[in-house]
């Protein structure tokens, strides 16, 4: 009968999108977003969809840069006062194993092609190279003084290297393993990030509350630098430190420590859209898989700002401020 | 007298008043001024200044001048009540306010017509503070603007029938300055109007004290809740409850049997 074909094929059809959705949901929930608590010695676990902390994992001394394996297995926390990388394994949440970094270990970055973990060993003035999967130091590499910031193409050719003291970004081959070019950035260079096509690098500078961009194709010299400024807000509060950018090409956001605020700047135009206001002394920025959220960590507060990125710069709101441990310092949600 | 003489008389409080307030152009101006230039003036310099606010119902730290709002809207509803209660005083010295109170009308019927038509006033005065303060771009959940019109009814009655308390109170015009000084500014600074109340214990142990005493933060506090789309049930009741006994005396005040109209020379004894 044609009639009770209909109503069985919708019905079906029902239950199919119920259970789509239902999977979506579960999929949706499963995302999970990582906080490094450099004075608690913790990593916060927050649930992406409840936006509430689900679990707190000990680590050791001073946790803050954090990566992720290239198979997604493990999650990799610079320990710093313990001069180690641990390893969490991301089914059980425990760290499983550690892996002596050199010394005090703040920023690390995951080469995309090779299982090595690339850590700024700032009192030693190198970048060390290490091999996570056969546990050992591959090389290192000199670079300025008070290394911090890294940043890795996507295609795994380069490495930036900032260093703090020299306020310099050191460009790296990584085939040769060698600082190539050398360019003058602002005072205190933070962190380093990549367009997702690679051609352009984007580096912060905390002291000069800039951003430089440097061309990643041709001349590798600075091209642009970005100003942030705030009305009501004393200049010396304006500090460029972490940094995201979307993957569509569209917005850059840049976190501005004591001014509690984030900048939404456009990527193409390096016009500064719009300042958020988040917790007190923002460091560090996650984007979420879909990147429709932005969590932010808020040293001073000791909290993550949830910020709604979907949409238009416009539309741009923060919607939860999730207390964590004391001062969180990195976040990095799971891929 | 059928129900049709009561709503009557209800359109015309109500309506004398809504007019009395129309007509008054400077009166509407000042009324919008005064939170307008706290807004736009006070709450932009005092952003760094006076620090970020992290308390219920926000979800996240917002700007000063969202902060604000909730508590200039309790201050147009303060001030409405209280220039009401001037014009009860001005009332009785023109002789309309005998007028009113030798009608047939059950005198409670009348004083609450008379609270309803000030709470209107206040109502529609919050309302446009409220779309200046949404083109200026501090913007509430749009069910907000809804769920917040039973708090302002409350909080235009509390405000209302303090006011007619202290009208009965007060003789002349002349000292209308001494309830600026001793009645709004003292119910307007101590409360959660302009800073959270954590940040008030941060300054001082009383100031706190006497603000959560100050029904005006509870009034506040309801706005500030309902905005956002939530309930402050502690902060409801509180107001409720201190409507009721406002109300209550504020009927004593103006009964000529017991109250202060008959010592004072007022309408009934006069």
């Amino acid at each position: 009968m044609p009639f009770l074909k209909t109503a069985t094929i919708k019905q079906t059809a029902l239950c199919a999108t119920f259970f789509a959705a239902l999977v979506l949901t579960t999929v949706a929930a499963a995302e999970r977003v990582f906080v490094s608590n450099e004075k608690d010695n913790t990593v916060s676990v927050i649930d992406g969809e409840t936006l509430e902390v689900v679990e707190t994992i000990n680590v050791g001394r001073r946790p803050r840069a954090m990566a992720f394996s290239n198979d997604g297995s493990e999650l990799f926390v610079a320990v710093g006062d313990d001069e180690a990388i641990d390893m969490i394994d991301l089914e059980t949440l425990k760290v499983v194993r550690s892996l002596a970094s050199g010394e005090d270990p703040e920023v690390i970055r995951v080469d995309p092609n090779q299982p090595y973990i690339y850590v700024s060993n700032e009192d030693d003035n190198i970048v060390s190279v290490l091999d996570y999967q056969k546990r050992r130091r591959v090389t290192q590499i000199p670079v300025g003084v008070e290394p911090e910031g890294l940043g890795v193409s996507p295609d795994g050719k380069w490495l930036i290297a900032t260093s703090e003291t020299s306020n310099m970004a050191h460009i790296i081959d990584l085939e040769s393993m060698e600082a190539v070019y050398h360019r003058l950035v602002g005072a205190r260079p933070r962190h380093v990030e990549f367009t997702e096509d690679g051609s352009k690098a984007w580096v912060s500078a905390e002291i000069a509350g800039k951003v430089a961009i440097i061309d990643m194709q041709d001349t590798f010299d600075v091209i642009h630098s970005i100003d942030f400024e705030m009305q009501g807000v004393p200049k010396e509060a304006v500090q460029a430190v972490g940094m995201q950018l979307t993957s569509d090409g569209r917005y850059a956001f840049v976190a501005l420590g004591p001014s509690n605020r984030v900048a939404v700047v456009d990527q193409q135009s390096y016009e500064v859209l719009d300042y958020l206001l988040v917790g007190q002394r923002v460091w560090h920025l996650a984007l979420n898989a879909d990147e429709s959220r932005l969590f932010t960590t808020n040293g001073v507060s000791g909290d993550v700002t949830v910020i709604d990125v979907e949409g238009d710069a416009g539309d741009f709101e923060a919607i939860r401020s999730i207390p964590v441990g004391r001062f969180p310092w990195g976040a990095i949600v799971e891929p | 007298m059928n129900l049709a003489a009561y709503g009557h008389c209800l359109r015309g409080v109500v309506g004398r008043e809504l007019l009395r307030f129309l007509h008054q152009r400077s009166r509407f101006v000042a009324a919008l001024v005064r939170p307008l230039v706290w807004l736009f003036v006070f709450a932009a310099g005092f952003r760094m200044a006076l620090g970020v606010a992290m308390t219920e119902p926000y979800q996240t730290y917002v700007l000063y001048e969202v902060y604000i709002v909730p508590g200039l809207m309790g201050m147009i509803q303060l001030f409405n009540g209280m220039q009401s209660s001037l014009s009860m005083v001005y009332d009785r010295e023109m002789g309309s306010m005998r007028v009113l109170l030798v009608s047939p009308f059950p005198r409670g019927y009348l004083l609450m017509c008379k609270l309803l038509a000030g709470t209107l006033v206040s109502i529609l005065q919050v309302y446009v503070f409220l779309a200046i303060a949404y083109a200026y771009g501090v913007q509430v959940p749009l069910l907000g603007y809804v769920l917040v019109l039973p708090a302002l009814i409350v909080t235009g009655f509390l405000v209302g029938a303090l006011g007619m308390l202290l009208s009965s109170a007060v003789h002349q015009l002349e000292n209308f300055a001494g309830i600026m000084n001793f009645v709004i500014f003292p119910m307007f600074f101590l409360s959660s109007a302009l800073y959270p109340l954590w940040r008030l214990q941060e300054g001082s142990e009383l100031i706190y004290r006497i603000a959560l005493f100050n029904p005006f933060t509870h009034a506040v506090e309801m706005i500030r809740f309902a905005l956002y789309e939530q309930l402050n049930s502690e902060a409801t009741l509180i107001v409720l409850a201190t409507t009721l006994v406002l109300l209550w005396l504020a009927m004593i005040a103006y009964n000529p049997a017991k109250g202060m109209m008959t010592r004072r020379g007022g309408p009934s004894g006069e």
